[in-house]
């Protein structure tokens, strides 16, 4: 195990301002009254480290809502194309909960898997995430569900844990390790016994939050095994969807808000002095995601909600030995307007304890 | 240049030909000349227009064409409009290759083939079929049925007629939906004609068409005693990305643009059907 440091919590300000000098940083600010998004930090930065979820996930940060691809400038017959990826520098994601760490990887799945997406790829690279152990989950928190621990977030370069007077600061990767050396001077080293004590402290309360969790005891056992292959139609056709889509409004703001959908649209937008190509996140919710020339595959809104669920709990599962692309970030549960989420999907399929 | 898969490359029209009333054949070279890439029988490449929008069309040329590709695109939506207006040296987008291509170097070679096409639905096909009168000794006996609503609406009639027609140990088996005044041909639909070829069953089928053609055609073949498993088509669902990434296409566990577009009918009975 790599050496734990720790910063008193009034000088976090010094140790953002630190990292800051050196690379962007980026970490959840307050929007609104209990809400917070990940933005760039400066010194006048009203950060928030106490909320749990920040609105949208950190998947931004790797996969942004709208990023150019490349533009062109057509005169008569000719097209040229013109670079315009937008630049992607050395930055630091920090304040990332286990959850959201976790939904990194599942979007890895997709984005570098062969054909890599350079644009994800060079962020990835470019980015170091540090994440920071919850403290106190809440009632839409079922990360557990997925073997997330909320007191330990994984699939980060440095872990971090607040307690009310400390931040404890331990590398886990080698980019983890040189954002540590920079911070030299900011750091300091934590106690072997009493500061490893606090930590552990944390750890142990948080667990005993999330036991008591209304949805500690969500199971998925129905989408396992041969469902998630030669019984796959067993699913698909159920009779649950029947009921389950009625109250679905095909917003989108689920997959919006969702860690790991990662649907995009290519579009192209004339400036007037060219034509940028972008990509923007879409959403299978909506009724013309599938929709052709000469026809539409998924034309009511039980085919389009279901495709959703279908591909969180068995198709993307069934490519990716068995993962979910569901982290139980709870942030679908908070937003739906009408209260419609995922963890009711799984409880349809018998997934609440008896 | 970033060489992201996202990011096309220029390619210009050099010939367009008419061939239905809403059918034209485009073919496109790289800027210098030759081929934008190379490609496999059945896969598909991404065209676009900056500004107009971009969609993924079957390779309708062989890759045994040397010098440039074709695509033979209907006109039925805002890209196609736009491309049945322009004319030759008009720069377009491309970029592709994109999924599996039907196997021809594995699974089809030495074996008698049967081609069904019907409409537009022939355009993936004539990459095959051309492949194969390529490599001739490769493949056994070669039928190919072809129906259209009209006799006006085959798709590129002089080359089936003056190429396929007269090539070695091949039958052209040609219908249209409703008999037309100068058609001396077969008349009737897809499915029917081939229950009345009676071909026999030790070939290998690869259909092509309309999604409700295909469904009473491949209803044929069975009651004629073919095996899911000697039919092979192709899918089409709508595609951003191409390469199962951006979620469109995705269909059960597959994604069209990537596991596809070709499959073999029993690979069909996995997915759902939502197609």
């Amino acid at each position: 195990m790599s050496k734990m440091y720790k910063i008193s919590k009034e000088r976090l300000d010094e140790l953002y301002a630190a990292v800051s000098a050196v690379k962007s940083l980026y970490l959840p600010v307050r929007s609104g009254e209990n809400q917070s998004e990940f933005k760039k930090w400066s010194d006048q930065s009203d950060v928030c480290l106490d909320s749990l979820n920040t609105v949208k996930s950190a998947k931004e940060l790797f996969f942004p809502q709208s990023e150019n691809l490349i533009s062109f400038k057509v005169s008569g017959k000719d097209i040229e194309l013109v670079e315009d990826r937008d630049p992607s520098e050395p930055f630091v994601l920090f304040g990332v909960r286990a959850c959201d760490a976790k939904s990194f990887s599942i979007l890895d799945s997709v984005f570098l898997s062969d054909p890599v997406d350079t644009f994800y790829k060079s962020r990835r690279e470019n980015g170091t995430v540090v994440t920071l152990a919850c403290r106190a989950p809440e009632e839409t928190c079922f990360c557990g569900t997925f073997g997330i621990d909320a007191s330990d977030p994984a699939g980060g370069d440095v872990k971090t844990w607040l307690t009310d007077t400390e931040l404890y600061w331990e590398a886990v990767s080698e980019k983890g390790e040189e954002l540590t050396k920079l911070l030299t001077g900011i750091l300091s080293e934590a106690d072997a016994d009493a500061d490893t004590k606090a930590v552990d402290d944390l750890k142990k309360n948080t667990k005993e939050i999330l036991a008591r969790l209304p949805l500690a005891d969500l199971k998925l056992d129905y989408f396992s095994g041969d469902r998630l292959n030669e019984k796959l139609n067993d699913v698909f056709y159920a009779p649950q969807w029947q009921e389950l889509y009625k109250s679905c409004l095909g917003c989108g703001t689920c997959t919006f808000v969702c860690p790991t959908c990662q649907c995009y649209d290519i579009r192209d937008f004339d400036t007037g002095h060219g034509i940028k190509r972008f990509r923007c996140w879409d959403s299978c919710m909506y009724s013309d995601f599938t929709k052709m020339a000469h026809g539409n595959p998924r034309t009511s809104q039980l085919e389009r909600f279901r495709q959703r669920f279908m591909h969180k709990l068995v198709y993307y599962p069934a490519n990716n030995g068995g993962e979910y692309s569901c982290v139980g970030c709870g942030r679908c549960l908070a937003k739906c307007p009408v209260s419609m989420n995922i963890v009711k999907v799984i409880k349809a399929f018998g997934g609440e304890k008896a | 240049m970033n060489n992201d898969v996202l990011i096309p490359q220029i390619g210009i029209v050099t010939d367009i030909r008419t061939d239905t009333p809403d059918v034209k054949t485009f073919r496109v070279n790289a800027p210098k000349g030759g081929k934008c890439f190379e490609h496999m029988p059945g896969q598909c490449a991404m065209l676009s227009m900056p500004g107009v929008g971009e969609a993924m069309f079957s390779i309708t040329s062989s890759p045994t064409n040397r010098e440039f590709m074709e695509f033979s695109i209907k006109r039925c939506g805002g890209f196609t409009e736009w491309l049945h207006q322009i004319e030759v040296g008009q720069a377009v987008t491309i970029r592709g290759p994109y999924g599996h291509a039907f196997p021809v170097d594995t699974a089809l070679k030495g074996r008698d083939l049967l081609f069904i096409a019907g409409g537009i639905g022939l355009a993936p096909l004539r990459s095959v079929i051309d492949y194969c009168l390529a490599r001739r000794s490769d493949y056994g006996k070669i039928d190919i049925v072809y129906g259209s609503r009209s006799a006006d609406d085959l798709v590129d009639i002089d080359e089936i007629r003056n190429v396929w027609m007269n090539a070695e140990n091949v039958d052209v088996h040609l219908t249209i939906d409703r008999p037309q005044e100068g058609w001396e041909g077969h008349v009737g639909f897809v499915p029917a004609y081939v229950k009345e070829l009676n071909f026999d069953t030790d070939k290998t089928a690869l259909l092509c068409g309309p999604p409700i053609m295909i469904k009473f055609t491949l209803a044929s073949l069975q009651e004629m005693g073919y095996d899911k498993t000697q039919v092979y088509t192709t899918m089409e669902l709508r595609m951003k990305c191409g390469v199962g990434k951006c979620g469109r296409c995705n269909i059960g566990s597959k994604y069209v643009c990537k596991d596809g577009p070709v499959f073999r009918c029993d690979q069909l009975d996995e997915l759902p059907n939502e197609y």
